[in-house]
């Protein structure tokens, strides 16, 4: 136990360094901090707009009565946006599985889902929601739907099933061989490695750049404002419209950001990488 | 007289320009153990992966049973299930639990009821020294314990034959013991195997045959004793002298 002691000192000593190390960070953090940030202020709050540019973005009165109208409009956005994801999850999931697919029946299949991700991929998706938003209505077709807020959603499915496909196929493709290897040497089917073996692990091995682009489709359903649904965005612009003032819009943003940034600390927090279980 | 579990003949095998197989015969008759020895590279990994249908070979047959199973017509599927494989790096499923890993095939591939296939993973696991390691995922186990489940979940199938593919070259030197026990227990169980080995002395211990294997041709073939002990071609002499020099044999 002798030996124990002699350590001990040594390592009281380390210890008390560590914290005077800390403690040190912690000080120029704060300062540096302070600076950035009081400097940043302090330029915005003394620029020669600044006094309009409160009244016209940032103005309580205005916040305090849009505030309700933005928010009701804000519903149909999550909405829209909870059910494009799950589309978007399968959807996106099927074009994945299509693209991997083997055997020559499956060439058709396999042929149609690279052309589904290279143009839903490559067309812009403020475009996308264009074309689907006024092309499928006017082709006058009955049984398809000619709602806005639906006819935005497909757009937005439609676009983010070929990212979200591609993420998948990434995550499949990054499955070691040995693997298919072993599930086919017990006795599985192709199809039965694919659900058992591969796609688990593929999935927890994507689930970080998934829920990124989850982030992002939530703040692309303002995209469908431009079809004319009264979602947040839609109701801002009106609002703003009629009384000359943006503080709807900063209304707006902040529901945005409600749901984007605890999304956002999600995906943060699943950055150790294949550790999910 | 039945025929013998597994007869190969005449197979080959490239990869692109690379001949990886020349032909090959041989031939495991029920309960015998075979070991395939030689070089890095001699084909023994390919010629495993044959028989198993993970590769397809060019020529010649192989037969199960007495039935060909390289025939294109046959369904590779139904053949992996009565053959079992242990790779050399494990290829566990990460995902999944020693016990998950060994039920996996039995309930998929052999349609066997969870309840009862669990408690026959869990008897296999102990039978390996796996008790309590059930519900360990594969990076919580060692190497050794990891192909020891690598080796139940082969077995659990009931394979007519095993192939074991250098189950323990991937292993620290103080793991080995464990794994060989495994294969021994295997082999004195009756079990047919096809197994490829660097470690001399565990040929020598539990094969029937040694087939020594040269770029892509089987050049010796006999008891052990023989092939490693009083090997005729020049061939086998110097892997065997080199295996000497390296402290494996």
């Amino acid at each position: 136990m002798t030996e124990t002691a002699v350590i001990s000192d040594r390592r009281l000593e380390r210890q008390a360094a560590k914290r005077r190390q800390a403690r040190r960070g912690q000080a120029i953090a704060a300062v540096s901090t302070i600076v950035v940030l009081g400097g940043l202020a302090t330029w915005i709050l003394t620029s020669p707009g600044w006094p309009e540019v409160r009244e016209t973005f940032f103005s309580w009165s205005v916040f305090k009565d849009s505030f309700p109208e933005v928010l009701s409009g804000f519903w149909l956005d999550v909405k829209i946006f909870v059910i494009v994801e799950i589309a978007v999850l399968v959807i996106g999931l099927v074009i994945a599985l299509l693209r991997v697919s083997r055997g020559p029946a499956l060439f058709p299949v396999r042929l149609l889902s690279v052309g589904f991700v290279d143009v839903f991929r490559g067309i812009p998706t403020i475009l996308l929601v264009y074309l689907v938003g006024f092309g499928i209505p006017a082709l006058q077709l009955t049984g398809l739907p000619t709602e806005p807020a639906v006819l935005g959603g497909i757009a937005l499915t439609l676009s983010y099933s070929a990212y979200v496909a591609e993420v998948y196929r990434s995550g499949i493709r990054s499955i070691h061989k040995g693997q298919r290897d072993a599930a086919l040497a017990i006795g599985l089917t192709d199809g039965q490695a694919m659900r058992h073996v591969i796609l688990p692990q593929a999935v927890r091995r994507v689930a970080q750049p998934l829920l990124n682009d989850f982030v992002s489709l939530q703040k692309d359903v303002a995209l469908i404002s431009i079809l004319g649904p009264q979602e947040a965005f839609r109701i801002a612009q009106i609002i703003q419209g009629e009384n000359f003032n943006y503080t709807p819009l900063i209304a707006a943003a902040l529901l945005y950001l409600a749901i984007t940034v605890p999304l956002a600390r999600v995906v943060d927090r699943m950055g150790g990488g294949g550790a999910v279980r | 007289m039945s025929p013998p579990v597994l007869e190969i003949r005449g197979v080959t095998k490239a990869f692109g320009e690379r001949q990886v197989l020349r032909g090959i015969d041989l031939t495991v008759s029920e309960h015998e153990a075979v070991a395939l020895i030689g070089a890095s590279g001699s084909g023994k990994s390919t010629l495993l992966r044959c028989i198993d249908l993970l590769e397809e070979i060019d020529d010649g047959d192989v037969f199960l049973d007495g039935e060909t199973i390289t025939d294109p017509a046959v369904d590779p599927v139904a053949v992996r299930r009565r053959l079992g494989l242990v790779f050399q790096a494990y290829n566990l499923f990460p995902h999944l639990t020693a016990l998950q890993n060994v039920v996996l095939g039995e309930m998929r591939a052999h349609g066997i009821g969870r309840g009862e296939a669990e408690e026959r993973g869990r008897a296999l696991l102990a039978r390996f020294g796996l008790e309590g390691r059930e519900h360990d995922r594969p990076d919580e186990l060692s190497g050794g314990q990891q192909q020891r489940v690598a080796i139940a979940r082969a077995f659990s199938g009931r394979p007519r034959a095993l192939l074991l593919d250098e189950v323990t070259s991937a292993l620290d030197p103080e793991l080995v013991g464990d794994v060989l026990a495994a294969v021994r227990d295997l082999k004195v169980a009756g079990m047919t195997m096809v197994i490829a080995t660097h470690e001399m002395s565990f040929a020598r211990e539990v094969a029937d045959e040694v087939a020594f294997l040269h770029d892509g041709r089987i050049v010796e073939q006999g008891p052990p004793r023989q092939v490693l002990e009083a090997p005729e071609r020049p061939e086998t002499k110097r892997f065997l002298a080199r295996l000497l020099e390296a402290g494996r044999a």
